[in-house]
This record gives structure tokens, C-alpha cells and sequence, in this order.
């Protein structure tokens, strides 16, 4: 049997005393690249800001399960010691902070650093920006990726990595996410599924209204999402149809 | 002697507009008359103190060197390849020297401002006379320390600084105290003349105690062409400071720039502006002010900007970053037109330190307190100071320091 390198269970989570993550569950078996499927405001950039411990999410029950580990009252650098990266979908500007401080506590071998630099095509001159200030669309992904590439985690959590980006740097992106992600676990979130073209994922999980509510393959759920839009998850809830139920019925 | 001193006499007692009043009496005026001596044979501890405000005990590599002590001026110097193109010595030497030297004291700055200007009259200790002569372009800064050696002492400088026409020059100047002293009050008086086509760089560091006072009180005039950057960055405690520069563009095309970089901690009062007048076409003024306040201490930074001629331009920006629930910021920007076509504006931004920014880093792996750490020193921009890299370099070891002690 594998082991489950990430274990929600029955994880429910408030903010400013609203609800809104509700008794999720997902297991992440080793080695394997999950994809989470939902629309906008469903809670997917919640669950991860929760994973990370952020003090904003406040989980009122349930557990995160990290490596074997009980990590749900950890402060977040320390499970990110223990192997979570995450690439954020929109990260803060910090004016005066360098991108280049940022990566050389991560990374400090400068060989490695320019190597990681090439893979996503940013010259040396891109460290010495302030992190994320005035950044493109595209620039903000790939700093991202360039990040969880010298974070060198076990567990790699990519929130929306092909949103806002052109089809030149999706491409560039796409090789790099790929390559990351082999003989890696993973969670990537997306709602057009655009990065999957490049990525090769085990399964998929759709979040709705703070609640996992199926999952599956993903290429499948992506076609249906992409067909019929999220209103046939949701009715899918309601009738329990066959496509999902089997799947619903695995993860109660 | 001059007619200026009745003028003090009559303002001994006149309380300043802002910051908290100083009972004059409560600090010693004696202290221990200084030899002059090199440098090098100054105790360690002392070269340390004025390390921290940027002055460097190898007088080599600055162009010239001034360094006071209490009352007393013990070393003056000026590297050989730069003889006859700057000069540096006490006001009081100069004042002798040069009979035209009055007509630059006390006109920018007037002597009856307050009971503090008029102290720096009737009890005047020193101070330097910096000048850059004519078309003189000096490529390594100049550096001046003021120091304070004696617990409880009242030192009042009056200093003067003419950048010649066509000259341009870098200069560093530190005051500073020994860690001895805990409290005391230091009055710096400084007139600054900027004359056509010359360009001064000026940076000022303070690093005073918990109790100790200051009241520094400048003016620059810059005439056609010629542009004043003025920089200060106070980064450790201080009982009360209180300083409102002010800048003249009086020649056409001047331009003036006035960059604060201040750090309150502890029970500090900081209570710092920047004040400009445009008055002549073509003038540009900048102030851009980086506040931090942490424990309990109250920070009030000013601007004023004000527009007398049609053709004249200036900006102020500052910002506040607030850690600690105790401690205050006030923003006071103020804006004077008096002529079509002046176009002033301001910017300010006062607040807490993003928990969002903090959260961010610490998913890279830093803890909160390097986090903390981390946003701090890059809010601390010296880059505002437009320095040259080896200067710049020097003063970001001394943020460094106080931001990783800080938190």
C-alpha cells in the first residue's frame, strides 16, 4: 500500500467567523499529482492558504496530516521545512524586498540559483526587482514556480499556475511544471484546466461551496466541467448520478 | 560683536513652534577642553560610536575630515590631492578668517527662531565652515563628526556650508554621542549655500540615547541651476528630536530634495519635516520621508511645499510603517500655491505592517520575526539618498544591524 504523503480529514475552516471550507477530505498518495477543480469563490485558494497555517484560517475541526504528522497547529515555516511549497495564484508585492533575498535563503549555491534562473527564462537582473512589485502576469507564475523549484519540497501546491499567462511563457511554464512534478507529489488547482495539456495528473477533485463533492479522473471531470460547466457538479449533488456516485461513495 | 546676539538675547526664552519645551537650565555646560590630536590616537570606543554615523577613522578615504568633540575641534584635515579645492576648519577659524563670512551667518536661519537658535548664539561651541570652491568637482565625500563625550553637556554648534559655483561635492556628517552619555542636548545649527550650477550632496546621520535632546535647525538657499539633496536618517532612540529644514529654490531651474530615513524605538519623540519654497521658474522640489515606529514611540513627519512662482513643481511622499499598537504616526503634509501653474502634490501612506507580506515570506521558509525583519529593512530604502554605491553599501551595514537588533 502507499502511503498518503497529505491527509485531509474532514477539515472544516472559518474566517472572520464564516464558514468556508466545510468538512473537506482528500488524500494525496505519494508520488502522485492531484488536480482541484472549482469555481471561482468554491474555497480552493482557502484550502491552501489552511494547509499553510495561515492565522486568518482558522480550521474549528478536523485535521492535516502531513508525512504521518499531525500538522495542523504547526506555524507555517515549519511545515514548509517539512517539504510544502506552494505556488501562490495572486502573491503580495513587499516594495524593498528582492526577489533575489528571497530565492538566495533558499538556494544559496549561485550555480544552482542561474540554473533554476534558465529553466524559466529570467535573467539575472529579474533578482534584484522588489518581489512581485509590478510584475506582468506572466512574471508573477514563473517567480512563483522559480521559488517552489529552490524550495525543493515534497509536496509542491500550485494555485491557478497557467492563469493570466501568454501562450509563450504557458509553454515555458508547462515544461517547467512538468519536469518539476516527476517522482513528485502535488496538488495543482485550476479552473480551466489549460495547465493540463502540459502536466500528466493522477486524479482530480472538485471543490463547491467548501465542500469536495467528487472526484475522479481528471481528463474526464476536466471534459464534463468544460462541457456542461460547474452547474452539472452541482446538479450532480443532487441527483448523485452515475459518473460520480462511485467516486462519492470511495471517499465517504 | 554682531547685532545678532541681542536679537538672541531677546529670544533666550521663546519656547519653539513644535515639539516639547526644553528646560535649557537642566543641562551642564562644562566640559573638558579637547587637544587636537590624529584620529587614530582617539580611544576605540569613541571611533566605533562615529563609525556608526558614518565617519571612518581612516581620514583617507574621505576627502577631508572635521571631528569635534564637546566644545572642542581636535581634527581637521584635507587629503593632499584635494588642497585648494575644498576647505574645512571651525566657523569660529573661519569667522576670523574671512571677513565676508558674515554675510552667511545667521541669514538663512534666523536667530531669534527660538530659545534654541538663540542658545546656539549666546552659547556657541564650534561647529564647522565647509566650502567647495568654485568649478571643484570632489569625487570622494568629505566627512564631519560631532561628538559628545560628557553626560548631561549642552553642545551648540552653528556650521556653514558654501558649495562654490560649478563645484560639487558628497558630504557625510555624523553626530553622536559616548555610550557613557545618557542624556544631554545637542543644538546644531546649519546654513547651506548652493550657488549656481553646483550640486551638493548632503547626509546627516544621528545616534543619540534614550534621554538625550536634540534641536537641529537648518536652512539652504540653491540658486540657478544648482541642485541640494538633503539626507537624514536617525535610526536609534532619542528623549525628543525636532527639526524642520527648510530649502529656498531661489535661482531658476534649482532643484532640492530632502530624503528622511527615520526609526523610532523605545519612548522616542521624532517630530521631523521638510520644508520647501519655490521661487523661481523652473524649480523642482522632492521630499520622500520612510517613518517606522515601534514600542511606544510617536513620530510626527511634515512636509510643506510651497509654490511661488507659476513655473514650479514639487512632490512629497511618505510613508509609515507602524510596529507596535503603542506607537503613532502622524502624517502632516502641507500645501501652499501662491501662483498659477505651481504644481504640488503629496502622498502618504501610514500603517501596519501587511500581515499578508509576513505570511508570504514565511511560506518561503522564514520565520515571523525574519519576516518582520526582512519587510523592515526593505521599507528602510536607501536608495532614496541617491548615493554613490560605496557610501550607500556603508550606511545599509548600519540598517542592517539596527533592523536584526530591533526585532
Amino acid at each position: 500500500m502507499v502511503d498518503n504523503i497529505l491527509e485531509i480529514q474532514n477539515l472544516s475552516v472559518e474566517v472572520s467567523g464564516k464558514r468556508i471550507l466545510n468538512k473537506v477530505n482528500l488524500q494525496i498518495p505519494e508520488g502522485e499529482v492531484h488536480v482541484l477543480f472549482g469555481p471561482n469563490g468554491s474555497g480552493k485558494s482557502s484550502l491552501i492558504m489552511a494547509l499553510l497555517g495561515f492565522p486568518s484560517y482558522k480550521i474549528v475541526e478536523g485535521k492535516i496530516i502531513f508525512k504521518g504528522k499531525d500538522i495542523t497547529n504547526l506555524p507555517t515555516n515549519e511545515r514548509v521545512k517539512m517539504g510544502i511549497s506552494v505556488a501562490f495564484q495572486n502573491p503580495p508585492a513587499i516594495r524593498g524586498v528582492k526577489l533575489g533575498e528571497v530565492l538566495n535563503h533558499l538556494i544559496p549555491d549561485k550555480n544552482k540559483m542561474n540554473d533554476l534562473l534558465n529553466k524559466v527564462k529570467f535573467t539575472p537582473n529579474f533578482l534584484e526587482r522588489d518581489i512581485n512589485l509590478g510584475f506582468s502576469g506572466g512574471e508573477i507564475k514563473k517567480s512563483e514556480i522559480l521559488q517552489v523549484l529552490a524550495q525543493n519540497g515534497d509536496l509542491l501546491i500550485l494555485d491557478e499556475p497557467d492563469s493570466g499567462v501568454d501562450v509563450e511563457n504557458l509553454r515555458v511554464l508547462g515544461e517547467v511544471i512538468n519536469e518539476l512534478l516527476r517522482d513528485r507529489s502535488a496538488l495543482i488547482i485550476t479552473h480551466l484546466g489549460v495547465i493540463l495539456r502540459y502536466v500528466n495528473t493522477d486524479r482530480a477533485h472538485v471543490l463547491l461551496n467548501g465542500t469536495i463533492v467528487c472526484s475522479g479522473p481528471p481528463v474526464k471531470i476536466l471534459g464534463q466541467i468544460l462541457n456542461e460547466g460547474y452547474v452539472w457538479c452541482m446538479k450532480c449533488i443532487r441527483v448523485k448520478t452515475q459518473r460520480c456516485e462511485p467516486e462519492i461513495s470511495r471517499q465517504a | 560683536m554682531y547685532s545678532s546676539k541681542d536679537a538672541a538675547l531677546r529670544a533666550r526664552n521663546k519656547p519653539a513652534s513644535l515639539g516639547p519645551d526644553l528646560d535649557l537650565d537642566q543641562y551642564s555646560r562644562r566640559s573638558k577642553n579637547w587637544e587636537p590630536c590624529p584620529l587614530s590616537s582617539l580611544s576605540e570606543d569613541i571611533l566605533k560610536r562615529a563609525l556608526k554615523v558614518g565617519v571612518v577613522p581612516d581620514e583617507k578615504s574621505r576627502s577631508a575630515t572635521f571631528f569635534q568633540i564637546d566644545h572642542s575641534v581636535i581634527f581637521k584635515a584635507i587629503q593632499d590631492v584635494f588642497e585648494n579645492k575644498i576647505e574645512i576648519m571651525s566657523t569660529k577659524e573661519a569667522l576670523k578668517k574671512y571677513s565676508w563670512l558674515k554675510k552667511y551667518w545667521w541669514k538663512i536661519v534666523k536667530v531669534d527662531t527660538d530659545k534654541y537658535t538663540a542658545l546656539a548664539e549666546l552659547a556657541w561651541d564650534q561647529g564647522y565652515f565647509i566650502r567647495i570652491l568654485e568649478d571643484q568637482k570632489v569625487t570622494i565625500p568629505l566627512q564631519a563628526c560631532i561628538f559628545i563625550s560628557v553626560n548631561n553637556l549642552n553642545q551648540n554648534v552653528h556650521n556653514i556650508i558654501i558649495a562654490e559655483p560649478g563645484s560639487e561635492a558628497q558630504i557625510i556628517t555624523g553626530c553622536t554621542l559616548h555610550s557613557n552619555v545618557h542624556r544631554g542636548l545637542h543644538v546644531g545649527v546649519t546654513e547651506f549655500y548652493i550657488k549656481e550650477d553646483a550640486k551638493l550632496t548632503f547626509t546627516m546621520i544621528h545616534n543619540w540615547a534614550q534621554n538625550f535632546d536634540t534641536r537641529p535647525r537648518s536652512g539652504a538657499v540653491i540658486e540657478d541651476n544648482a541642485v541640494f539633496i538633503s539626507n537624514y536618517m536617525c535610526l536609534k532612540p532619542v528623549k525628543s528630536l525636532q527639526m524642520y529644514p527648510v530649502a529656498y529654490c531661489r535661482g531658476k531651474e534649482s532643484r532640492v530634495r530632502f530624503s528622511n530615513i527615520l526609526y523610532g524605538v523605545g519612548n522616542s519623540y521624532i517630530d521631523v519635516g521638510s520644508k520647501i519654497v519655490l521661487q523661481n521658474e523652473g524649480c523642482r522640489g522632492e521630499v520622500i520621508s520612510r517613518a517606522v515606529a515601534a514600542d511606544k514611540a510617536q513620530i510626527y513627519a511634515r512636509g510643506f511645499l510651497q509654490g511661488e512662482h507659476g513655473d514650479t513643481k514639487a512632490h512629497l511622499e511618505c510613508r509609515g510603517l507602524l510596529l507596535s499598537d503603542e506607537a503613532m504616526i502622524y502624517a502632516i503634509p502641507e500645501l501652499i500655491a501662491k501662483a498659477q501653474g505651481a504644481e504640488l502634490s503629496h502622498e502618504a501612506a501610514v500603517g501596519k505592517i501587511a500581515e499578508d507580506q509576513i505570511q508570504y515570506l514565511m511560506a518561503r521558509g522564514f520565520s515571523k520575526s525574519e519576516a518582520e525583519a526582512l519587510i523592515v529593512r526593505g521599507f528602510i530604502d536607501i536608495s532614496i539618498f541617491g548615493l554613490p554605491k560605496d557610501l550607500e553599501t556603508e550606511i545599509q551595514k548600519m540598517i542592517d544591524v539596527t533592523t536584526e537588533r530591533a526585532l
